[in-house]
This record gives structure tokens, C-alpha cells and sequence, in this order.
């Protein structure tokens, strides 16, 4: 029986167990002492009944307290200011189906905001109201892509929370260390302690945390174990090294080639290759340059490609698969490979001193001009080489840019991450301005928010020339919904003008023109609430 | 359909009469909704492109058409010039109160930017704000649960009392001898009968004009927890309806509960007490038939606390609504005649304030000893309303308790509030340190209503 009906815990008198069975057995049958059965029995039970409960009630003592859950720890972060306290609890109840509409109309989609309010709070270094995390942990809960953000917001006292209710488990799992911190930095026992006895996650934790502040340190904590990992662990930890990857490093990834799993050995050679200076690098481009050449026998200089005809143990040992995809020639595939882990820089000497730009726009013979560039694009992207990334990319206004050219959108989206945030904008900028809105969505997602000045005109533009030639605003949904959450709040005012339901077109869709009017709407009204958002958000001047 | 109904307002107080010249800001607006749902669906609603022939007055009437769900536009007017909070009327057939659309149309204005200029009063929200104007002054201090009757020659009022009494007393006879017999026979062969039994026995006594038997009724047919809750409960009924057949052996106090308690109309007319009454806790239940709003009042300044009890359609939300951890400074007057801490709200004097004031709390043993002593005039009474000082919210086995932070006892919570998201809102504010939980005790346990932190912070809604 539960605690809260204390009294009956706690003081079942002799005499209430006793009406409770004659109740459930009847007066008919067991009647209580000193009346004859009939109605009147009945009616001494409950009178007795009524006065007991009564007396049971009236009597109630408080319970013995249980034991008290450890504080939680402290938030040191300052609160948020009041106003953003409220509009964090207004997103957060912004359930997706809350409103349950089909089409969206000019309300701004709230939840969508909740992403953006979380890494602006998180920047400014906001604490949040308590009462707040469990509506903050429900919706980290119901979105994987808002945990680390969320989680990071929510802060010390929410994994103080999640301990006490099932439902945030995930919290603890999803947290550095698995709720638990890591040692301090000069905590060096302590950190070795963990690394040796730890679970898996805090020993992941560990290791990021280290490998953060001191990449060698973290390196030789991981040597120190590292014949005694299983292998999954083994290819986690390596993965660890992404962070803060140096020359110092490559002694130990050289080693790690010779690796029993092959995952690891893979790992490990990918990491080497995006050491330019490293030996396997060094190995790489011997082998990749050997494949290509230019021929100066023509008119116009052609690069010319002799692919690999076999893969020996010295390539498969520097990461090279052998075996080939279905579908794909053997040879083609090794050389991609070959191609793809070799230092860019080994490119211009070996062929003719050219710039990255020159090397792009020579020809290529024999159809290998795509494998080729992909594999150039592949090794831009690992090796961040923006200058190489500049001259794969070409000039945005380019008629192959819009079309499937040797350089594909997805490959063009990573290209663009090698270059500095106001040049991607640039560039896609003058994408859009030649080739529309329709191939865009990709390009944009990789651009930063809130987008520069050129490129919020471009998508401005284009949506206006969407509109004007009579299209559905739907068609172009995807890129309606960055710009409500990407363009600046500032471009607000400019997108007054293209409010009004125009004049439709004889050619134009049919009622399209409201659409779209109730498209921008929402346009301007999402980038209103972020620019309150922001300002919310902005702590008030010392 | 239109609606009327009037808003609380939150935020700094109307100063002078220029106050209505001056636009508002987002927050103030926002404050008048009720909820965070309703706060979202305002904000929404606040789109420029949905407003057409939007407008405001300099003697502070906004007004405004909004596109709605495919048919004529809405009629929304909101006239923000009344010192005891702004109302409104808007041709939606949403529930809210305010609508989105008043907050919407509230939010354009605040927002500035020429979406709402000023400009002539168009002739249909004239009317409204006039019609509307002179009507104030009656009406205000009328209670939304329903004044008593008019009596309207004493004679015949007094005919009706005496045939209604009789109708009553035969349904306390016909309840009488079912229980009786139920327990005749025991509660184990009763077995799966009871809830037909229970719905049928309710029905006959709604018939008999007893509308608070027939609730009790109805609510044995889905008790939880077996025979002894069952047999506790049965008990409590047979001891309202024999008070009711002897009520002329009663003390008047008693008898006078046992009327409310059966549920003869209680009327409001206790002297009014002006006070600043912090609002404590808002909360809706709701049956198959009706939406119940209690609303805790605490007297700032007298430090009593009072019930405001409001009803609705099943489905909808009473028009009355106060925001929580504001204070009110308004007239209450109390219910007579064994109605508890039941109060009608009077006039209101100022919109709702932001206030530091808290309730003055106690002890777990003293907030069971309140409600033990409060079954004296009231045996049928299931919780008291108490603020606990200084308790920890303790996890014990698969519920949890209020332990008190300077003792070793705890008040376990009752099975109403284990289930409720407010449960997670006070265990995260707490945090393992002791908060002030404002809520109901009894013979269930302690159900949360509202708490706030160690250090100065704002109530905190838990229900």
C-alpha cells in the first residue's frame, strides 16, 4: 500500500480492519455485534464506517522523510533575462502538431527557431531558468538533432535531473562522460585513473578532453593501452585523433597501418594522408604521379592517365582497398585512391610548375577527367585546401556550375567548406544569380548563418523572379524555409514591397500570386521574431 | 458567434490617462495570456498579412480584421482603456480567452510599424466599445459561477426552497437505502455491478435536485484503490445524507455545510474584503459535462486565502483567468454557509502587478494538523490549501514526498500529482534545496500547486 494513505499504514485500528471485512462480506452475512440483521445493520456499519475514516483523517501524521537525493551541482552561468526566459518557454511549447494545421500559412514555424535561440544562448553563455529543463530535456528527447545543443544549455543541473527519471536517460548517455566529469586538468592521476578503469564513454570523454588541450599527452595515453583494446574500441579512440592532427602524430599512425583490423589500418592512413608532410603522403604521391602525366606531343597540352594495373601489399598496407565496388573497373578504382591520398601540393611540381587553377582547366584524355576531378575534390576537402577547393569550384557563373558537371553539387557543398564563411556566400551568391534557386538548397545549407549581405539579395531575387514567373511558392519550400531561419533580421524591411498579392500573369499558376504573398509573409514575420529573439538575448549594456 | 470576456493585465499598472495614448510592448501583451500555448498561437497570429482595416483610437481602441479559417474575416476589437483590465470581442469561434486573434491583433499594435495607425473608429467596433462602456459598472461585480436566484416575491421563493428540500430529502432516502442494501449483501458480491449501479444511482439523484450527492455518486464508480477507499467514501455519503435528514439536530455551522455539500446554491454575500490577493495557482478539471477552474487567492495584506471557482462547457475554459504570481488588488467576498475558503471576486481596482509577496508557510506536521482540524467543521473535506516553507521534493520508492528540510517528516504526494509534468518543474527547481510549495493537503497527500525558490524568484505554476 502506498505512503500516502499514511494512517492506514501506519494505524489500521483493530476495529476498522474489522468493518472492513464485515463490508466486504455483508451485514447479511456478518452482522456487527449487538444489532439483529436487516437494514439496520447495515446502517450501524456505515455510521461506524463514517466516524472512523473521519478519525482516521483528522488523525493523519506526516510521514517519516526518505533520503535526500545530493544536491544538485551549481550553475554558475548567468540566468537568462526575462524575456528570453519566456520566449525559450514559448518554443519549447511550440510542439510540432501543437497547431495542427496542414498547411503552414504566414505563422512562423517555432520549432525550427528553437535551434538557432539554443546556439545563440549557448554563445552568450546563458544559464536557464530550472523550471524550464524538463520541457528542455522532453524536447531534446524527441529530437536527436537538438541534443548536443540542448543538452549543453540545460547545463549540470539537468543531468542532476535526468538521474532522477527514466524518461531523460538519454541525457546521461548523451552527455561527455556519461554524466559523469572529467577530472580536472592538472588532475593527472585522476585522469589516468578514468582512462584505465572508466566505462567505454568516459573513457572516450577523457581521451576528447585531453586530446583538446594537450594532443600529445592524449596521444600517449592512448599508446599506453592501446595493445590491449579490442578492435571497435581501438578504431573510436583513433577517431579521437581528428582533433588537433599534427606531424608529431604520425609516428604513431604509421604504426597503427600495421594494424590487425582493417578499419583501423584504414582510419590510420586517412588520417596520414591529411598530413601532407607525412611519409605515407610522400609514398602516395610517388605512386599517384606516376599515373599522371602531361603530354606536350599534342596542340594543346593534355593530362593523360595510366591507372595502376595491380594494388600490392606496399598500397594495401598504406589504406589502398583492393577489392573494387560492384560496377567499378578495378583500376580506375585504385587510382582514385591513389589520386585522392596524395599531398595536392605534389601536383604543380609534377606537372609543369602549373597553378591549381591551370591544372583544373587543362584537358583531360580518355573520359578520366571525372575520376580525376573527384578525386582532386576529395583530397581538397581533407586537406582543406582552399586554393585548390577556389579552382575545383570555378566561377559560380559558369554554364557547367548549374548542370551534372565533372563536379558534382554535393561535392561542391564540401569544396565550399574549405573557404572562409564571407567567400562561400560569395560564391553562392553568384551561383544563384546565374542559375536560380532549383539547384541552390544544398549549397546554401553550408553556408553561414545568418547569411552575408549579397547572398540574402540573391535568394531575395530569385524567390522575387520565381514569384514573378508565375511558379507555386512550394516548388521553392525547401529554400523558403533557410531563408526564414538563415537570411539576417535586417533584410526584414526590404521584403516589405513583395507583401502585397500581385497582378497575376495570364501565364501564371492559379492563385499563385496569395501563395506567394503568404509566403513572404511568414518570411518577414519568422525574421522579425528572430531579430526579437536576438535582441533578447543580447545582455543589457554595463 | 461573439464573445465577450475581459483580460488581466499584466505588467506595470495604468498611470494617469495618457497610459492609453501610449502603445504597448510585446511583454505586456504576452502577459495576458493565459498560457505558453496561447502566448504561441497570439504570436502567430500577430502576421501583418492577416490584418486588414487595422486600426487604434486615441482614447485606446484597437481594432482589426482578420483573415480566418476560409469565411468572412473576424471581428476583433480590443478596447485597452478600462483601468481593471482590457476587453475584448472578436467574431472567432476559438476558446481561448483572450483569443489568438486579440493577442494577435494586441501584438501588431505593440509591434509599431504602421501595421495598426490610428485612425477613424470604423462603425462596428464603435458600437461595441460604446454598448460596452456604458454596461460597465453593472455586470463587473457579477460572479461568473452564477449569482443565487433573484428573489423575486419572497413567498414563491420560499414555496420552491420548501418543494426543492423535499425533492432533496427523498433522494437522500432513495441514496440511503441503496447503500444499505449494497451493504447488506457486502462489497465483494456487489463486484463488477458498480459502476452501471453508480451511474444510474447519480442519475436519480440529479433528478432529486442534489447535484453534490450525485458528483459524490458518480466518483465512487471510478475510485481507485479496493474496498477500503470504497467502503471510506460510501461511508462519507450515508453520513451526508443522514446529516441531511437530520439537519435540524445540527449546530447551524454543520447543518449549514451539509447544505453546500448536497448542493443547494450558496450565494456570495460576504462583506467584501479589498486586499492585494497574490494569485497563487490556476488550475482546470474537467467531466464529461463541465470544465471546473479553481483559482487560490492569497490576501497579501489580510493573509487569507480564498477559492475562486468558475465553469464552463465541457471543452472550454472559463473566461476568467488570472496570472499566476501576480497580485490583484480587487474585492473578494466570501461564500456563507460551509463553503470553505469559496470567495467571489468583486471589482478589481488595478490590472494584476508583478509582486515579491509570498505566502506565509509552515511545517509538515502543522499542514496535516490544518487539515485535521479542518474535517471538524467540514468532515467531508478532502485537502486544505497550505504553503509548505522550506521543504526538499525526496524520491521514495515509486513516488515522492515533500521532506521538510530542517526536520526528519515529509508529506508523501498524492497519486494527482505523481502523474503531472508540474511534478519535474519542482523536482528541476529544487534541485536537492529547499523551495516553498504552495498546494492542497489531505487525507491523498500533498498536491503541488505552485512553488518558488530558496532565493528571490517568481512562483513557479505547477499544475
Amino acid at each position: 500500500m502506498s505512503r500516502t494513505t499514511a494512517a492506514v499504514d501506519t494505524a489500521l485500528p483493530g476495529d476498522w480492519e474489522e468493518l472492513v471485512t464485515t463490508a466486504v462480506l455483508g451485514t447479511d452475512r456478518r452482522a456487527p455485534a449487538g444489532v439483529g440483521p436487516g437494514r439496520q445493520a447495515a446502517a450501524v456499519l456505515l455510521d461506524a464506517a463514517a466516524a472512523a475514516t473521519v478519525r482516521r483523517r483528522a488523525g493523519l501524521r506526516p510521514a517519516p522523510a526518505a533520503e535526500r537525493p545530493g544536491p544538485a551541482p551549481e550553475d554558475r552561468r548567468p540566468a537568462l533575462p526575462p524575456a528570453a526566459a519566456r520566449r525559450l518557454a514559448m518554443l519549447l511549447a511550440n510542439r510540432p502538431g501543437a497547431s495542427g494545421t496542414g498547411r503552414r500559412g504566414t505563422a512562423p514555424d517555432l520549432m525550427e527557431l528553437l535551434p538557432q535561440w539554443l546556439a545563440v544562448a549557448n554563445a552568450r553563455g546563458f544559464a536557464p531558468p530550472p523550471a524550464l529543463l524538463p520541457a528542455l530535456l522532453d524536447a531534446a528527447r524527441g529530437r536527436t538533432d537538438l541534443r548536443p545543443s540542448a543538452l549543453r544549455f540545460a547545463g549540470p543541473r539537468a543531468l542532476w535531473l535526468a538521474r532522477l527519471n527514466p524518461d531523460w536517460r538519454f541525457a546521461l548517455r548523451s552527455a561527455p562522460g556519461g554524466g559523469t566529469s572529467v577530472p580536472a586538468r592538472h588532475d593527472t592521476g585522476g585522469m589516468r585513473r578514468l582512462w584505465q578503469e572508466g566505462l567505454f564513454a568516459e573513457r572516450v570523454a577523457v581521451l576528447g578532453a585531453l586530446r583538446s588541450r594537450e594532443p600529445a599527452a592524449a596521444r600517449e595515453l592512448l599508446a599506453s593501452t592501446w595493445a590491449t583494446e579490442r578492435a571497435e574500441d581501438r578504431l573510436m579512440f583513433l577517431d579521437s585523433l581528428r582533433t588537433g592532427l599534427g606531424p608529431d602524430d604520425e609516428p604513431f599512425l604509421e604504426q597503427a597501418l600495421a594494424d590487425r583490423s582493417r578499419n583501423v589500418r584504414a582510419t590510420a592512413a586517412e588520417l596520414l594522408s591529411a598530413l601532407p608532410g607525412s611519409a605515407l603522403a610522400r609514398r602516395m604521391a610517388v605512386r599517384a604521379g606516376a599515373c599522371v602525366a602531361v603530354d606536350r606531343t599534342r596542340d594543346t597540352p593534355v593530362i593523360v592517365v595510366e591507372a595502376p594495373h595491380e594494388c600490392d601489399a606496399h598500397m594495401e598496407r598504406d589504406g589502398v582497398v583492393a577489392k573494387a565496388p560492384a560496377g567499378r573497373g578495378e583500376r580506375s578504382w585504385w587510382f582514385g585512391q591513389l589520386a585522392e591520398a596524395a599531398p595536392l601540393g605534389s601536383w604543380s611540381r609534377r606537372l609543369g610548375g602549373r597553378t591549381p587553377r591551370e591544372i583544373v582547366a587543362l584537358p583531360v584524355a580518355d573520359d578520366w577527367r571525372s575520376e580525376l576531378h573527384a578525386a582532386w575534390c576529395r583530397a581538397a576537402v581533407r586537406q582543406r585546401d582552399p586554393a585548390w577547393s577556389r579552382a575545383l569550384l570555378g566561377e559560380p557563373s559558369a554554364p557547367e556550375a548549374g548542370g551534372p558537371g565533372a563536379v558534382s553539387l554535393a561535392e561542391r557543398a564540401k569544396l565550399l567548406g574549405t573557404l572562409g564563411p564571407a567567400e562561400r556566400a560569395e560564391w553562392v551568391a553568384g551561383f544563384i544569380e546565374t542559375h536560380g534557386l532549383s539547384e541552390a538548397f544544398q549549397l546554401l545549407g553550408v553556408c553561414a548563418v545568418p547569411w552575408a549581405a549579397p547572398l540574402g539579395r540573391a535568394v531575395v531575387d530569385a524567390l522575387n523572379i520565381a514569384r514573378d514567373a508565375g511558379s507555386y511558392p512550394w516548388s521553392f519550400s525547401g529554400v523558403m524555409g533557410l531563408a526564414e531561419r538563415c537570411l539576417d533580421p535586417s533584410e526584414a524591411g526590404r521584403l516589405d514591397a513583395l507583401l502585397a498579392v500581385p497582378d497575376e500573369p495570364e501565364d501564371a499558376s492559379p492563385g499563385a500570386g496569395g501563395y506567394w504573398s503568404e509566403a513572404f509573409q511568414r518570411l518577414v514575420t519568422t525574421l522579425r521574431l528572430r531579430a526579437a529573439m536576438l535582441a533578447e538575448l543580447s545582455p543589457p549594456a554595463p | 458567434m461573439h464573445r465577450q470576456g475581459r483580460l488581466s493585465v499584466g505588467g506595470s499598472n495604468f498611470v494617469g490617462m495618457t497610459e492609453q495614448e501610449v502603445r504597448w510592448t510585446a511583454d505586456r501583451v504576452l502577459a495576458l495570456a493565459p498560457d505558453a500555448a496561447s502566448r504561441a498561437a497570439g504570436t502567430e497570429a500577430a502576421a501583418a498579412g492577416l490584418w486588414s482595416e487595422a486600426g487604434c483610437s486615441g482614447s485606446g481602441t484597437v481594432w482589426g480584421l482578420c483573415r480566418g479559417g476560409g469565411g468572412a474575416p473576424y471581428r476583433t476589437v480590443v478596447d485597452t482603456a478600462d483601468a481593471s483590465g482590457p476587453a475584448y470581442t472578436c467574431g472567432c469561434p476559438g476558446r481561448g480567452a483572450p483569443c489568438e486573434h486579440a493577442l494577435g491583433l494586441l501584438l501588431l499594435w505593440a509591434g509599431g510599424g504602421g501595421k495598426v495607425p490610428r485612425a477613424e473608429i470604423p462603425r462596428w467596433a464603435a458600437q461595441w466599445v460604446a454598448g460596452r462602456r456604458t454596461g460597465a459598472g453593472e455586470g463587473r461585480t457579477a460572479d461568473a459561477a452564477g449569482s443565487p436566484p433573484r428573489a423575486a416575491g419572497g413567498e414563491a421563493a420560499r414555496r420552491r426552497a420548501e418543494r426543492r428540500a423535499e425533492r432533496v430529502t427523498a433522494g437522500a432516502e432513495e441514496l440511503e437505502r441503496r447503500l444499505t442494501d449494497l451493504f447488506r449483501t457486502g462489497l465483494a458480491s456487489a463486484g463488477q455491478a458498480g459502476h452501471g449501479r453508480w451511474e444510474e444511482t447519480a442519475a436519480r439523484m440529479v433528478d432529486a435536485q442534489a447535484p453534490g450527492l450525485a458528483t459524490r455518486v458518480r466518483e465512487l464508480g471510478a475510485l481507485p484503490g479496493g474496498p477500503v477507499r470504497l467502503l471510506e467514501e460510501c461511508a462519507l455519503l450515508h453520513l451526508l445524507a443522514r446529516g441531511w435528514l437530520r439537519r435540524d439536530l445540527l449546530p447551524e455551522g454543520l447543518a449549514a455545510t451539509v447544505r453546500t455539500r448536497v448542493g443547494l446554491p450558496a450565494s456570495a454575500d460576504g462583506p467584501p474584503v479589498r486586499d492585494h490577493w497574490l494569485v497563487l495557482a490556476q488550475y482546470d478539471t474537467a467531466d464529461s459535462r463541465l470544465t471546473t477552474r479553481r483559482i487560490w487567492l492569497y490576501g497579501t495584506g489580510s493573509g487569507r486565502t480564498a477559492l475562486l471557482l468558475s465553469y464552463g462547457p465541457a471543452g472550454r475554459a472559463p473566461e476568467i483567468a488570472l496570472p499566476v504570481g501576480q497580485a490583484l488588488d480587487a474585492e473578494l467576498s466570501a461564500y456563507r454557509g460551509g463553503a470553505g475558503p469559496r470567495a467571489a471576486l468583486g471589482e478589481r481596482f488595478a490590472a494584476p502587478a508583478p509582486t515579491t509577496v509570498r505566502p506565509s508557510g509552515t511545517s509538515t506536521p502543522r499542514a496535516v494538523a490544518r487539515y485535521g482540524e479542518a474535517l471538524r467543521d467540514d468532515p467531508w473535506l478532502d485537502s486544505v490549501p497550505v504553503t509548505l516553507d522550506r521543504v526538499v521534493p525526496v524520491p521514495d520508492g515509486d513516488g515522492w514526498q515533500l521532506a521538510d528540510a530542517d526536520g526528519d517528516t515529509a508529506l508523501p504526494l498524492s497519486p494527482t500529482a505523481r502523474s503531472r509534468p508540474g511534478l519535474w518543474r519542482l523536482v528541476a527547481l529544487s534541485g536537492g534545496a529547499p523551495v516553498s510549495v504552495f498546494g492542497e493537503c489531505g487525507h491523498q497527500g500533498f498536491t503541488p500547486l505552485a512553488a518558488w525558490p530558496e532565493g528571490p524568484g517568481e512562483a513557479v505554476p505547477l499544475c
